[in-house]
C-alpha cells in the first residue's frame, strides 16, 4: 500500500482517507471499436487445453444467478469446482426473489430495440457512472443468455403461437423484457442450479451447502483459497483453490431493514476486503419506490411490490400536514398527487430515485399517511372506475393478494400504502474488465462486484448481469487466468491457512465472550437506523458527518455488549448474526465516507448540497466522473482512495430531466 | 383472491399468546415441546416476527433462541417451513409458514410449533431440518443436458402457450418439503413429479423424459420418502398449490419410460 500526503490540508481534524499515490491499475479494457472488444478479448485470451482443466480447482461462493451459473459454465469445461452456499440448498440464493423480468436486445417485438440501443439505455439509466465497455459487453451477452434458458426449460411466458412474449419494464420504450409470469428470478435461479446439479451428477461440481465463508486466503498475493465455518457442526474447515470467484450478492441488509433476504450479508465481500480486495462506490445503492411500508419494530425485512403497479395507481397524500381522516373521508380538493404536480409529463411513471425521494419528502413535511405517518397512498380508484375492477385484477391479481396477506387491506376498498426500500446495491468489490479484483485470483461476479449498473441499476438489469457474469465473462476470463499465473504450492498448511482459520477462531471466540445485553438484531436495528437517516435516500454533508462519527460508536459498544448464547462448535443462529453485524458495522464507515466524499448527486446517490433549483440531481462530471475504490487500512483507519476516471466515447452524457 | 377481506379490524394491538415449541439440541438428542408465552403479540406481524420476539426474549434471559429457517420472508425462497398446529404452513391455503400473520389468531391462543416430520428430513436442531433429499434427486436428474453456449435462438423452438403454462404451474415448487411433511406416507411424488412435469411438458425436456423419470423415482425411494397412496394432502398444503396431476403426470412418465426400457 502505498500512501501518499493528506486529502486536504490537516488543521485539527485528522484525515479521513488518503488518495493513493500509485496510478490506478489497468483495467484491461481492450482497445478497438466498442463492438469489437469483447470479441477480440475472446481471442486473445489463453486457454486450458480440456484435459488439464481437472487439475484447476475453482472455488464459487454464493450460488446465486451469479454463482450457479458460473460454477455449471466451469464445471462443464472440465475443471474442479467447489460451489459453496449459506443455505441447505443453492436454490434459495435471493435471486429467486426477482420478479418483473430479464433484458435482452432480441428485437423479437421489431421496435427498434439493439444491442447498442440497450447498451446505451443502460449507461444512461445509470447516470453514467459505469464502464462503456462493460456495459456494451453486458448488451451483447443478453441474447446469449435467453437463448440458455430458454434451452434449459426456463417456462417463459409465451404467446398463442408459441413464440416467447416480451414485455416493456421499468419505463423503457421497446419491449425487451422476457418474463415468467412475476417469478422470472425464480424460473432463472432454477434453470442455472439444475445446470449445476447435472454439473455435480458429472462429478466437476462439488456442493458444499450451509457453510458460510469466513476469510480469503491470499498467498504471494493470490487467492488461493477460503476459510468457511460448517453452519451445522461449527467446524472450521480450509479449501485451497487456484482462483476463488465470489458471487455473494449485495449489501443491502447494511440499512436492517430492507427487500433483501434475511440471510443476505457483505460478510464474504467485506473479509475479501480485508485482504486486500478494493471496494468500489459502496455509497451507491437502489431504493425501490414501492414497498410495503414499515408495521412497527418487530419487522424483520421489507417486501417489494412491482413498480408496474404505477402505471394503474395515482400516488397521493393530504395537502395539509396532520390530516388524519381515512382517505375516503379526504376531498379531492384536499388531495396533492405530488408526482403529477410536479412532473406533469411523466406523472406516477418518474424513474425509481425520483419516485422515492418524492415520497420521503412529503413524509418529512408532515403529510405521510398510516399508523408510521411514514407512506403515501397510491390509489387505483379511479382506473378501477375507469376500467372496473375485473381489469385491473388480472393485471395485478397476485400483487394485491400479497399486500392483502401482509397489511390486512383490501386495495379495492382503500389505497394501498406503500414507501420506498432499499433494493440493490450498485456498489461492490472494483473489480478490471476480467471481473478480477484488486487480488489476483479472486474474481467479483453478480450484484457483489461494483458492477455495470453505474450509479442506478435499470429494471429487469440485475438478472441480466447475474447471468453474464456466470455463463459467458467468467468461463473466458477465469481460464485465461488460470492458464496464465504461476501456481506456487499452497497447502492447507499453509502458514497463511493457519493465520486465516486462528482469525476466524479467535473472533468466533470473542463474540462468545463478550457476555453482554444488547442482540445482535439490537445492533442491527440501531445500525439500520443511522445508515437509513443519514445515508439514505437523501445525503448532506452533516448527516454524513454524524454517521462517520456514531459508527465507530456503536461498534465499540458492540464490542462491549453484545450477547450471543450458545457455543460455536454446534448449530448456533445467533453467532452466526452476530458475525454478520460485526462486518457491516465496519462496512457502513466506508459506505457513509464513500457518500460524503462523492459531494455531487447520481442516480441512486442524492446529495442535497447537489441539486438544479427545481430540486433534480445534478451530476458533477467534472469532479465526479469516477469510480471510487477504497482500499483496506485497519479497522477506523483511513482507507486509501483509488480513482478510475471513466470515459464516454460513444454515449455522451446528459443531465436527466423529467419534467 | 383477498384472503384478508375484512376492512377494518377488531383484533386488539397485543394480543397474548401461548407457544408449545419443538426444543432439540441436535440430530441424536431426544427433543420436547417446551412452552413459552408470548403477552404482547401485534396482529401486523408475521408468524416468524413473532419468533423473532421470542428470540429477543430468550437471549436476553441468557438462553439459546429457537432454531428455525427463513431467507426471503416473502414467499418465495422454500427456507422456511413449520408444522403449525399439525398442518404444514398453517391455516391458511396457498400461503407459506412466512406470509402467515398474526392476524389470523385471536388474542388467547395456543399455538404448537413442530419441525417438519419426515425420516428422510432429519432434524437438525429445534425447527430446522435437513432436506438435502430433495437436491439429490435433482441431481439424479433434474435438468435438460445443455451445454452453456450450445443453445439454439430461444424462439427456435416453439411451445404451445397451454404447455408453456402448465409447464410453469409445476415450476413453481418452491421445495419448502410441506408435501412430505404433510403426507401420512411422507412421500415425496409431489416435488418429485413437479419437476419431472415441469421438464417433460416442454420440448427442451423431451429428449431426455424417460430417463428422467426413472432416474428421479428411483432416488425418491432411495431416499426414504414414502410412497404416494393418493391422500391429496400434499396438494392441500402446497403454499405454491402445485397439483396432484403431476403425481399422475410423473406416473405415467415413469410407466412409459419402464415400458420403453429406459434407465
Amino acid at each position: 500500500m502505498a500512501i501518499a500526503t493528506p486529502d486536504r490540508p490537516t488543521t485539527a481534524a485528522p484525515p479521513r482517507f488518503f488518495e493513493a499515490a500509485t496510478p490506478m491499475p489497468d483495467a484491461r479494457i481492450p482497445s478497438g471499436p466498442l463492438e469489437r472488444k469483447w470479441t477480440h478479448r475472446k481471442f486473445e485470451n489463453k486457454l486450458v487445453a480440456p484435459a488439464n482443466r481437472r487439475k484447476y480447482t475453482v472455488i464459487v461462493v454464493g450460488t446465486g444467478l451469479a454463482g450457479a451459473s458460473a460454477a455449471a459454465s466451469l464445471g462443464e469445461q472440465g475443471y474442479d469446482v467447489q460451489a459453496f452456499c449459506i443455505h441447505d440448498t443453492p436454490r434459495r440464493a435471493h435471486s429467486i426473489a426477482a420478479q418483473g423480468g430479464i433484458n435482452a436486445a432480441k428485437n423479437y417485438k421489431n421496435d427498434g430495440d439493439s444491442v447498442y440501443r440497450l447498451f446505451y439505455d443502460t449507461i444512461k439509466g445509470g447516470d453514467y457512472r459505469a464502464r462503456e465497455a462493460n456495459v456494451y459487453r453486458l448488451a451483447e451477452v443478453s441474447v446469449d443468455i435467453v437463448d440458455q434458458c430458454a434451452a434449459q426449460g426456463v417456462p417463459f411466458a409465451r404467446e398463442y403461437g408459441g413464440l416467447i412474449d416480451n414485455r416493456s419494464f421499468g419505463g423503457a420504450q421497446v419491449e425487451r423484457t422476457f418474463y415468467a409470469r412475476g417469478q422470472t428470478g425464480q424460473q432463472l435461479l432454477l434453470g442455472a442450479y439444475q445446470a449445476m446439479m447435472r454439473q455435480v451428477q458429472a462429478g466437476t461440481v462439488t456442493l458444499v451447502p450451509r457453510r458460510e465463508m469466513l476469510e480469503l486466503v491470499v498467498i504471494d498475493g493470490a487467492a488461493r483459497g477460503i476459510i468457511t465455518r460448517d453452519l451445522v457442526t461449527g467446524a472450521i474447515e480450509r479449501h485451497v483453490a487456484h482462483a476463488v470467484l465470489l458471487c455473494t450478492g449485495g449489501y443491502g441488509t447494511a440499512f436492517y431493514l430492507s427487500t433483501n433476504a434475511i440471510n443476505s450479508n457483505v460478510t464474504a465481500a467485506w473479509r475479501a476486503h480485508k485482504q486486500g480486495a478494493w471496494f468500489a462506490n459502496p455509497c451507491y445503492t437502489q431504493i425501490h419506490p414501492t414497498c410495503i411500508p414499515v408495521s412497527g419494530d418487530h419487522q424483520s425485512k421489507l417486501t417489494l411490490m412491482s413498480e408496474s403497479l404505477r402505471n394503474n395507481g395515482r400516488i397521493w397524500v393530504p395537502k395539509s400536514a396532520g390530516d388524519r381522516r381515512p382517505p375516503s373521508e379526504i376531498p379531492e380538493a384536499d388531495r396533492d398527487y405530488y408526482l403529477e404536480r410536479k412532473y406533469p409529463s411523466f406523472g406516477n411513471l418518474v424513474p425509481r430515485d425520483v419516485a422515492s425521494r418524492n415520497a420521503k419528502e412529503v413524509c418529512d413535511d408532515g403529510r405521510g399517511v398510516g399508523d408510521s405517518g411514514l407512506s403515501v397512498y397510491l390509489d387505483f380508484r379511479d382506473d378501477i372506475r375507469r376500467l372496473g375492477r375485473p381489469v385491473i385484477e388480472a393485471r395485478y391479481g397476485n400483487l394485491l393478494e400479497m399486500y392483502n396477506r401482509i397489511t390486512g387491506d383490501d386495495p379495492f376498498e382503500t389505497p394501498m400504502r406503500i414507501y420506498p426500500a432499499v433494493h440493490y446495491t450498485m456498489g461492490g468489490l472494483w473489480v478490471d474488465y476480467h471481473l478480477q479484483s484488486s487480488v489476483p485470483g479472486l474474481f467479483v461476479l453478480g450484484e457483489a462486484n461494483f458492477s455495470d449498473h453505474g450509479a442506478n441499476r435499470l429494471g429487469a438489469s440485475a438478472l441480466m448481469q447475474g447471468l453474464a457474469d456466470g455463463y459467458f465473462v467468467a468461463p473466458s476470463v477465469v481460464p485465461e487466468y488460470l492458464a496464465s499465473a504461476r501456481f506456487t504450492d499452497a497447502p492447507a498448511n499453509h502458514p497463511a491457512f493457519d493465520a486465516a482459520a486462528n482469525a476466524v477462531t479467535g473472533q468466533l471466540d470473542r463474540l462468545l465472550k463478550v457476555g453482554g445485553a444488547t442482540t445482535p438484531r439490537e445492533f442491527h436495528r440501531a445500525l439500520g437506523r443511522l445508515m437509513w437517516d443519514c445515508v439514505g435516500m437523501s445525503r448532506n454533508q452533516a448527516g454524513l458527518e454524524r454517521a462517520l462519527r456514531e459508527i465507530p460508536a456503536l461498534r465499540a459498544e458492540f464490542w462491549r455488549d453484545i450477547a450471543v448464547p450458545g457455543t460455536a462448535d454446534l448449530k448456533n443462529q445467533s453467532l452466526e448474526y452476530a458475525g454478520r453485524v460485526a462486518d457491516y458495522l465496519e462496512f457502513a464507515e466506508v459506505m457513509a465516507l464513500d457518500a460524503l466524499e462523492r459531494a455531487e448527486s447520481c442516480g441512486g446517490h442524492f446529495r442535497e448540497e447537489s441539486q438544479t433549483p427545481e430540486g433534480e440531481a445534478l451530476r458533477d462530471d467534472r469532479h465526479f466522473a469516477h469510480v471510487a475504490a477504497w482500499e483496506f487500512t485497519g479497522v477506523g483507519t483511513p482507507p486509501v482512495l483509488h480513482r478510475e476516471q471513466l470515459g464516454f466515447e460513444y454515449a455522451h452524457p446528459t443531465q436527466r430531466s423529467y419534467k | 383472491m383477498i384472503v384478508n377481506p375484512a376492512p377494518t379490524r377488531t383484533a386488539p394491538k397485543g394480543m397474548r399468546i401461548a407457544l408449545r415449541v419443538w426444543r432439540q439440541a441436535n440430530a441424536t438428542t431426544r427433543g420436547r415441546l417446551v412452552n413459552y408465552q408470548l403477552d404482547d403479540v401485534s396482529p401486523d406481524m408475521s408468524f416468524l416476527e413473532m419468533l423473532d420476539v421470542l428470540n429477543e426474549t430468550l437471549i436476553k434471559k441468557g438462553e439459546e433462541p429457537v432454531d428455525f429457517e427463513s431467507d426471503c420472508r416473502e414467499g418465495i425462497c422454500g427456507s422456511c417451513g413449520l408444522m403449525i398446529d399439525g398442518r404444514a404452513h398453517g391455516p391458511l391455503a396457498g400461503t407459506t409458514t412466512c406470509q402467515l400473520h398474526m392476524r389470523t389468531y385471536r388474542d388467547g391462543d395456543e399455538i404448537v410449533i413442530e419441525p417438519w416430520r419426515a425420516e428422510a428430513f432429519p432434524i437438525l436442531k429445534d425447527l430446522s431440518v435437513d432436506r438435502s433429499a430433495f437436491d439429490r434427486i435433482i441431481v439424479a436428474g433434474g435438468f435438460v443436458s445443455v451445454n452453456t453456449g450450445a443453445a439454439p435462438d430461444a424462439n427456435a423452438v416453439l411451445v404451445p402457450k397451454g404447455d408453456a403454462d402448465l409447464a410453469m404451474d409445476a415450476a413453481a415448487c418452491i421445495a419448502c418439503g410441506a408435501c412430505v411433511a404433510q403426507c401420512k406416507n411422507a412421500s415425496a411424488a409431489l416435488f418429485t413429479g413437479a419437476k419431472v412435469s415441469h421438464l417433460s411438458l416442454l420440448p427442451q425436456g423431451g429428449p431426455e423424459r424417460g430417463r428422467r423419470a426413472i432416474r428421479m423415482v428411483q432416488q425418491m425411494d432411495a431416499e426414504g420418502f414414502g410412497s404416494c397412496s393418493n391422500e391429496g394432502e400434499c396438494e392441500a398444503v402446497c403454499p405454491k398449490q402445485i397439483s396432484i396431476g403431476t403425481i399422475a403426470r410423473m406416473n405415467r412418465e415413469f410407466t412409459r419410460a419402464a415400458l420403453d426400457g429406459a434407465s
